[in-house]
């Protein structure tokens, strides 16, 4: 059995486990629904008081919003394992995982499909959605293909930030919640364009860790301000591809703290 | 050829430390204090195919950290490993598909899925062919009674029930080496037969090498043809149990309840070569004795003639007293009183 | 006189119960630090879109961008002291597991303990968490030369310490919220529901993600009553000017109404807690 395939058995495994408890199942998708709505919520109050941010308006500002949440969500949902990682090294249970002969990263993401994260996903979609079509853009070719080059970059992004803060924590033991900067943080900067922030700022997110790659460039491409901003649309259809650029890194400096991890053996 | 040979290994960790309390907790936050422990100090044996053999020792004796060397996690410092060829930390992946763990502190199963899942996820996880999954699940269903367990979640299961769940996972791949870590611990009496008499069948038909690591004696005395003993990071003996017992201490224990109202606050008295008193608590009297000088059934005997007994035991000493009188030897052989050679390395 | 014996049981407990959350707080320094990183993090993006919004309107506001910028910065140094995020999970655990039964069933003032230990979770991370934010966002900004970006010393001493003094109320009321969702896990399903949802009404309605100044006007009169103003938005107001000084005297009456009516609440809750335990059996 491929790794593809017995990814898709661990999902299968963890969505029975979660449906054992229904109810509560339930009330935490209403719940993140909730909180993800009144989020939002804090953004229409924004522009109700101010009318708009810089020239961007309320409708612009959906389409950033609602894609980098459905991305989190994604991520989220997919890396929930590799999130609570300190826990597995803590209790032991990481030794079990190196007994199987498997890569310990895909049965870390087989950990767990947290399925109420898709209360967020939804209001992401149901957001994007109505800013489409407020901002009356068509869903031509390389619309759809400059929004899930997006959806694709920052999912792998996320992940990649997720795996990063598990990697390090072969190092620390505690886990390090300063990297919640990056992936709470990170949806909350990228929820508005990136132009409203400060010059080193932008180069952080775009050269570091390149959140405004996979997100705001691609979509200043849908929006068609791409030009405004100085930069070419090549550059839009491309630069979500550095999410997965950072993902394979995450990925390599894995491979290197469990080599650390197996020779300290804390 | 051997089937494991394990040469001076070596293992030193570096654990960081601060002082106790407040004060300790705020220095820490400046510089924090490396210290380094010596886990493993050049440890060698060899086994061969088919072997059980019983590892003992206190706990933090390098037990754990030799299984984890042996199983193909952690590098050791230095030393050599090499088992059906292979060195285990060279190449994990294809090291742990031919070995099996059974941890009885914790399972390896899902918890909120049924054991028939589990087995089946394992399957995919393990690449384990359809005919021979089938075969191999239907004859551990058979050996380990598993049919009316198969279908309730992991949770629901009780202590002996998963643990016998939990050695089925641990075949299904049908490996040649197994590690068996306290694998009866926390059990009830009946389980642990159960638990016993699965491992020598195992052991006796499909000759899987097995380590077994334990702090109950007669899981030691049930199973083990041969002890590993280790204390401190070294093996302090390798032989049978047996030979371990006449090298290291013949003595026995005899636990005596005495009516009351014999001794009258005096120590009880009893000038016999070969025995002593190891303690009196009120009427309960604790003797230590050579067999080889007076047998059990004489010294009770003996006993009897001066003293009213209500209640009395034989027991062998416990193995935390072995291993510590094994390790008061090691430093001072001086105090080796019955002469055997130390060591099987 | 046994009344007076209660308060200082109380006091003591308090004390201890603190000593000890605080002394856990110190072993997860790295925790500590990460949290700072975070919220200082947090307030910087907050401050960035607010200075952006406030640029995007020549329009006169209710409150100025350096008001704003105090305020979100307050909340971010405040934030674990003044929301009640969740409830005690420790009591919740103990709940969930039958384990309190009986607790609940020995004639201690089992309410007032555990108000008690929610005050303590409350305040001993104030100073391992508010005051070094408060010095970072006060000094840091200005000798970077991000002047607006700031936290602004208030005008008067009297703004100042009338924002001390209702900061007391907050803690309290925050504290009462608290037991509430403790105790709200007595009901299982519903408990968990509210334990998800409650947060996130506290989180919007008490000013932490928009200051509520901002909010429409036609909200403001509801903002004003409902008890989740009293946790940050009226002190943060009284330590950036938005309400005067003379002002206290309001907003500790608002505060100590709803501290009675949710404490009174919580320990009826508390009862039919127990009754239904007597019925039920645990």
């Amino acid at each position: 059995m491929n790794a593809l395939q017995l990814y898709g058995r661990y999902i299968g495994v963890s969505v029975q486990a979660q449906m054992q408890y229904k109810i509560s199942f339930g009330l935490q998708t209403l719940g993140h629904l909730g909180v993800t709505a009144i989020e939002f919520l804090g953004i229409w109050v924004l522009f109700a008081r101010f009318g708009q941010l810089a020239d961007w308006s309320i409708a612009e500002v959906a389409l950033f919003y609602g894609l980098i949440n459905m991305a989190f969500a994604c991520a989220d949902a997919l890396g929930r394992g590799f999130d609570s990682f300190g826990k597995l090294v803590q209790n032991g249970d990481f030794d079990r995982l190196l007994l199987r002969p498997r890569s310990t990263v895909l049965q870390i993401l087989g950990t767990e499909l947290t399925l109420k994260r898709f209360g967020r996903l939804i209001q992401g979609l149901v957001i994007i959605g109505w800013s489409l079509s407020t901002l009356q853009i068509a869903l031509t070719l390389p619309v759809l293909w400059l929004l899930s080059a997006a959806f694709v970059g920052s999912v792998a992004l996320f992940c990649g930030i997720v795996i990063f803060q598990a990697t390090l924590t072969f190092w620390t033991i505690e886990s390090l919640e300063i990297m919640n900067i990056l992936t709470y943080g990170g949806v909350e900067t990228a929820q508005y364009p990136f132009s409203i922030y400060g010059r080193w700022f932008q180069r952080f997110f775009t050269f570091i860790v390149p959140l405004a790659c996979v997100s705001y460039l691609p979509l200043l491409g849908v929006l068609n301000r791409a030009s405004e901003f100085g930069v070419p649309l090549w550059v839009c259809f491309l630069s979500p591809w550095s999410g997965i650029v950072f993902l394979l890194l995450a990925l390599r400096l894995w491979r290197i703290g469990e080599r650390y991890y197996c020779s300290t053996g804390s | 050829m051997p089937h494991i040979v394990v040469e001076d290994l070596r293992k030193t960790f570096w654990v960081a430390e601060h002082a106790p309390g407040l004060w300790g907790a705020v220095r820490g936050l400046v510089r924090r204090n490396t210290r380094a422990v010596e886990a493993l100090k050049g440890v060698s044996f060899s086994l061969e195919r088919g072997e059980l053999v019983g590892y003992i020792g206190p706990n933090g004796a390098g037990k754990s950290t030799t299984i984890k060397i042996l199983s193909g996690i952690l590098v050791p410092s230095s030393g050599r490993c090499r088992i059906d060829g292979r060195t285990p930390w060279h190449d994990r992946i294809s090291h742990v598909a031919r070995i099996g763990v059974v941890f009885g502190q914790r399972t390896q199963l899902w918890w909120d899925l049924p054991v028939i899942e589990s087995f089946a996820l394992l399957r995919d996880i393990y690449r384990v062919p359809p005919a021979v999954y089938r075969q191999t699940c239907s004859e551990l269903i058979e050996l380990l009674e598993l049919e009316p367990l198969l279908v309730t979640p992991v949770r629901q299961l009780s202590l002996g029930q998963r643990m016998r769940c939990d050695f089925a996972a641990a075949l299904l791949h049908r490996p040649d080496i197994l590690f068996l870590d306290e694998p009866t611990i926390g059990l009830d009496a009946v389980s642990k037969l159960a638990v016993r008499k699965f491992i020598k069948a195992l052991n006796q038909t499909q000759q899987v090498t097995t380590i077994l690591t334990t702090h109950d004696m007669d899981d030691i005395e049930a199973l083990c043809d041969r002890v590993i003993i280790i204390g401190g990071g070294e093996i302090l003996c390798d032989g049978s149990l047996a030979q371990l017992r006449s090298q290291v201490s013949s003595r026995r224990h005899l636990r005596i309840d005495l009516q009351p109202g014999q001794l009258g606050g005096q120590l009880l008295r009893f000038p016999v070569a070969g025995v002593n008193l190891l303690n009196q608590v009120g009427d309960s009297v604790t003797l230590a004795f050579d067999p080889r000088q007076i047998s059990a059934a004489a010294l009770i005997h003996r006993i009897t003639e001066h003293y009213d007994v209500a209640d009395l035991f034989v027991e062998n000493p416990p193995i935390e007293e072995i291993v510590a009188e094994l390790y008061a030897n090691e430093r001072d052989p001086q105090r080796e009183t019955t002469g055997g050679e130390n060591g099987g390395v | 006189m046994e009344e007076s014996k209660q308060l200082a049981c109380n006091l003591s407990a308090y004390r201890s119960l603190f000593v000890a959350r605080f002394v856990l707080l110190l072993q997860y320094r790295t925790a500590a630090l990460a949290g700072i990183a975070t919220q200082l993090f947090w307030g910087l993006i907050k401050v960035m879109v607010l200075a952006a919004f406030f640029s995007s309107s020549a329009e006169a506001q209710p409150m100025t961008l350096s008001q704003a910028v105090s305020y979100v910065w307050l909340g971010q140094a405040l934030l674990v002291a003044v929301v009640p995020w969740s409830g005690d999970r420790e009591i919740q655990a103990m709940i969930r597991s039958g384990a309190v039964g009986y607790d609940l069933l020995r004639p201690t003032d089992l309410y007032s303990f555990w108000l008690t230990r929610a005050l303590a979770m409350r305040t001993a991370p104030v100073v391992l968490r508010a005051l070094p934010l408060l010095t970072i966002s006060l000094l840091l900004f200005p000798t970077l030369e991000l002047n607006e970006w700031a936290l602004a010393v208030p005008d008067s001493a009297a703004a100042l310490i009338a924002f001390l003094l209702a900061l007391i109320g907050a803690i309290v009321l925050s504290a009462a919220l608290t037991m509430l969702l403790t105790v709200s896990m007595l009901w299982t399903i519903s408990g968990e529901g509210i334990n998800h949802l409650f947060p996130t009404l506290i989180i919007v309605f008490s000013g932490m993600i928009i200051p509520l100044p901002l909010f429409p006007d036609w909200m403001q009169p509801l903002l004003a009553v409902l008890p989740f103003s009293g946790l940050l938005d009226q002190p943060f107001c009284l330590f950036v000017g938005s309400l005067p000084p003379s002002a206290l005297g309001q907003v500790l009456t608002h505060q100590a109404i709803w501290i009675s009516i949710i404490i009174l609440f919580g320990r009826w809750l508390v009862k039919r807690g127990v009754q239904r335990l007597v019925i039920q059996g645990g």
